[in-house]
């Protein structure tokens, strides 16, 4: 990628860290204390076995504010792997979000039509309201709400930006879902 | 960069050390022998009741007991310092953490490796509020390389040996282990593991050997070259500074150092420019400014060196090796990076150079010392001891002569007579200095001072203090006076907390706002109190006897050299000027004004 020093870019990074107690408060105070830029940031365990979570920043800055980003993250401690999916050719992008939209009558339908088009599925339906699920990247969400907005009251909920490289090449490999942490956390609920 | 590997608590089943059974804080007495520590810093309070227990009962580590925890963490970064090991603290929870707080970012800043200890409230009530509780791993986030709460006793040892580990290693830091009170009375499983495998912290010690082989071609092409090291060279322990030594003599290129790589090329070398930066040398700086290739080994670009960065080293091609790659093109670009350890890289790089019989141009080189010959003769170090106050310049100079021929540690505190330091005083080894860099943390040359004389007890320990920072952890006289420590404290009284007073004086009118010494107490007096010697001088002719006096003494000294009022620091680049814009004195300060963005800075 060519870039010119002063330009502010946006970039999509993937990192892969030992999901312990702190790691993503280490994250976070990292961007907010060095005063690096976050739009998005996701993040979920991936290996329970190997005890592994991914995180996705999608974040902006100069071409030397990525780099001291991308360099900062690299030397946290409980950090494996930095990988910046901009820089390192196609890769993919998905949000989901969740979308309620209260209104009746003629925008009632043209919200049903619009859902449609985007291929949202209603998960909920009252007389008055609909909540709509839809996955897709940040623009296509952004304009689904813009549509929305203009045919009655709104919520949102959005999961943010998953992101993955495109092709075969598997640069944070995964070796077991082993949900334990899981079944444990859906015990405690049910109790 | 690191790969997922095996927990290494699978590699040490191998080798199959024997596992004992003990509570938590036998499992830390246990670990710190294992690990080598011989002295621990710190203070007691009710959560870490069972380590001091342990301690009592085991009688292997000696602890010295502190009078402030943030002292604490300073004597164990003036011991780290000064031998090269990790510095080893202990505090209680609650005030005790948070009072700790300064000294572990005082590590932070100038990579000193720590493993701070900290008591906590037992597992049940954290998150309670209950009695000095704090959010310790939370509070010290930011101020740690890392750290960790041990949560389950059979995790203990491990997150021990690791924590040493990861202190140690790469850029070395502070670490912290919060401990809960409960489960330092647990019974657990201690495995002395045979070494440590961490998961994701695999720092590079090596640098590329393409890297090193262009930065050398670029450097045997140089016409202006100029060596600039840093406190990654005192880090990579003593070898770094004698193949700095070798690397610069072969070449014949010029060296300068940053604050805190002090003595890791000799002073006394006519090859060294002296330290560079705010108030480095006038040859330093402007040899940095108009060098055609430089090479950095182990410093950062600090704001204190670089001064503008827009203006700095504007024709230069920069090598930069740096063990921390965040380090690299941080705030200033460079052309040729090299990841690794000083000591590796520079062994590599006296190798390539003498491989390929590399040698600088001659003519070229000649012309380069000739300029920097004329900076010298600016000679803006120079000073006249006339009349009948002491300079502080004189004081320190002559408190070098006298001692020159000692085996000598000399800490500080941080101000005018910090700097003062650093330009009169000369080292010729490393490790003998121990100063607050990054930081810049008054109050951290007393506990330091302590540290370095609890590692080398025959040692002639000088902390060179100003008489408002020494108050800051004056407390430690009785650190002193209990460990029977023979430290010298060399007070350069000026009445004012001189570096506050000399900016005021260049930038806001001359207006004294808050910093005049007022009320200080007879340091005389204040040193017989503590069962120390107190001396007092203020006729320059009486300077040398004192000094000699001071160093006869065997036991601790405070002398109270009571200096001219309104002496300033100088060279100086003024914040946010360049350094080919230095003010070299008095009259430079009239003429040129420091710029409204410069007064911004700090």
């Amino acid at each position: 990628m060519t870039s010119s020093p002063d330009v502010v870019e946006q970039h999509t990074i993937a990192v892969l860290v030992a999901n312990e107690p702190g790691v993503l408060a280490r994250v976070i105070g990292l961007f907010s204390g060095r005063g690096y830029n976050i739009s998005s940031l996701t993040v979920s365990e991936v290996d329970g076995e190997n005890s592994l979570s991914r995180i996705t920043i999608v974040t902006s800055g100069t071409p030397m504010v990525i780099e001291q980003i991308k360099a900062q993250l690299d030397r946290l401690v409980p950090i494996y792997e930095v990988h910046d999916l901009t820089n390192e050719g196609n890769h993919l992008e998905r949000e989901l979000a969740l979308v309620k939209i209260v209104n009746s009558g003629e925008e009632r339908i043209e919200a049903l039509r619009i859902a449609d088009t985007f291929r949202a599925r209603a998960l909920d339906s009252t007389l008055q309201s609909f909540v709509f699920e839809l996955t897709g990247d940040t623009p296509k969400i952004d304009a689904f709400i813009g549509l929305m907005l203009a045919l009655g009251r709104v919520e949102v909920s959005r999961t943010g930006v998953a992101a993955i490289a495109r092709g075969e090449k598997v640069d944070m490999e995964v070796t077991n879902i082993t949900p334990t942490q899981r079944q444990k956390r859906g015990k405690r609920v049910t109790k | 960069m690191s790969t997922v590997l095996d927990d290494s608590t699978a590699d040490n089943a191998a080798a199959a050390p024997a596992t004992k059974t003990m509570t938590g804080a036998g499992i830390i007495l246990e670990a710190l022998q294992d690990l080598g520590v011989e002295i621990v810093f710190g203070y007691p309070g009710g959560a870490v009741l069972p380590i001091y227990d342990e301690l009592f009962k085991r009688n292997a580590i000696r602890h010295i007991l502190v009078r402030h925890e943030q002292a604490a963490v300073h004597a164990a970064e003036g011991y780290a310092r000064a031998t090269g090991k990790v510095g080893c603290v202990l505090v209680t929870s609650g005030p005790g953490a948070t009072n700790a707080v300064t000294g572990l970012t005082d590590a932070l800043m100038d990579s000193i490796p720590l493993v701070c200890l900290t008591g906590q409230v037992p597992t049940h009530l954290i998150g309670n509020d209950a009695f000095q509780e704090a959010d310790t791993t939370g509070i010290t986030r930011p101020a740690t390389k890392h750290n960790y709460l041990v949560k389950d006793v059979n995790q203990l040892g491990k997150v021990m040996h690791e924590a040493f580990y990861v202190a140690s290693h790469g850029r070395p830091g502070p670490v912290v282990i919060d401990l809960p009170k409960d489960i330092l009375m647990t019974d657990g499983e201690y495995t002395p593991p045979t070494q440590v495998n961490h998961r994701s912290y695999r720092p590079q010690v090596d640098g590329k050997k393409e890297s090193i082989a262009a930065a050398m071609e670029l450097i045997a092409n140089a016409k202006r070259p100029i060596f600039y090291g840093g406190g990654g060279l005192i880090n990579a322990g003593p070898e770094a500074s004698k193949l700095l030594q070798e690397l610069v003599h072969l070449t014949g290129a010029p060296c300068t150092l940053t604050l805190m790589g002090l003595g890791a090329f000799p002073s006394s070398d006519p090859q060294f420019l002296g330290m560079l930066g705010m108030h480095g040398t006038y040859q330093a700086n402007l040899a940095m400014h108009d060098c055609d290739v430089m090479i950095n080994i182990g410093a950062r670009f600090d704001d204190r060196v670089t001064g503008l960065l827009s203006a700095f080293s504007p024709n230069s091609k920069r090598i930069h090796v740096d063990i921390d790659p965040s380090s690299i093109n941080k705030n200033v670009t460079v052309d040729i990076p090299i990841i690794g350890d000083a000591a590796r890289v520079l062994a590599e790089m006296v190798k390539v150079w003498k491989a390929k019989r590399y040698k600088l141009d001659k003519t070229a080189l000649d012309g380069w010392w000739q300029q920097i010959n004329t900076w010298r003769g600016r000679d803006c170090l120079a000073y006249k001891q006339a009349g009948t106050e002491i300079l502080p310049q004189h004081a320190i100079r002559r408190l070098f002569e006298k001692t020159q021929d000692h085996d000598c540690y000399i800490s500080t505190e941080v101000g005018q007579h910090q700097m003062w330091a650093a330009q009169y005083y000369g080292f010729d080894q490393p490790n003998r200095w121990l100063t607050s860099g990054g930081l810049g943390t008054m109050g951290y040359g007393l506990p330091a001072a302590v540290g370095a004389q609890i590692a080398f007890p025959d040692s002639l320990v000088i902390d060179i203090a100003g008489e408002a920072s020494i108050l800051m952890n004056i407390q430690e006289l009785s650190t002193i006076a209990q460990y029977r420590l023979p430290v010298k404290v060399f007070v350069i009284n000026n009445q004012w907390m001189g570096m506050v007073r000399q900016w005021q004086e260049l930038n806001h009118g001359a207006r004294y706002s808050q910093s005049y010494s007022e009320a200080l107490p007879d340091f005389v007096k204040l040193a017989e109190s503590f069962g120390a010697h107190g001396l007092r001088v203020s006729d320059p002719s009486q300077l040398d006897d004192t000094i000699d006096q001071m160093i006869a003494i065997d036991g601790p000294v405070i002398v109270d050299v009571c200096v001219k009022r309104d002496e300033n620091c100088f060279p100086m680049i003024p914040s946010g000027a360049a350094h080919n814009d230095m003010l070299l004195g008095p009259e430079d300060q009239a003429s040129k004004k420091t710029s409204e963005q410069g007064k911004a800075l700090v």
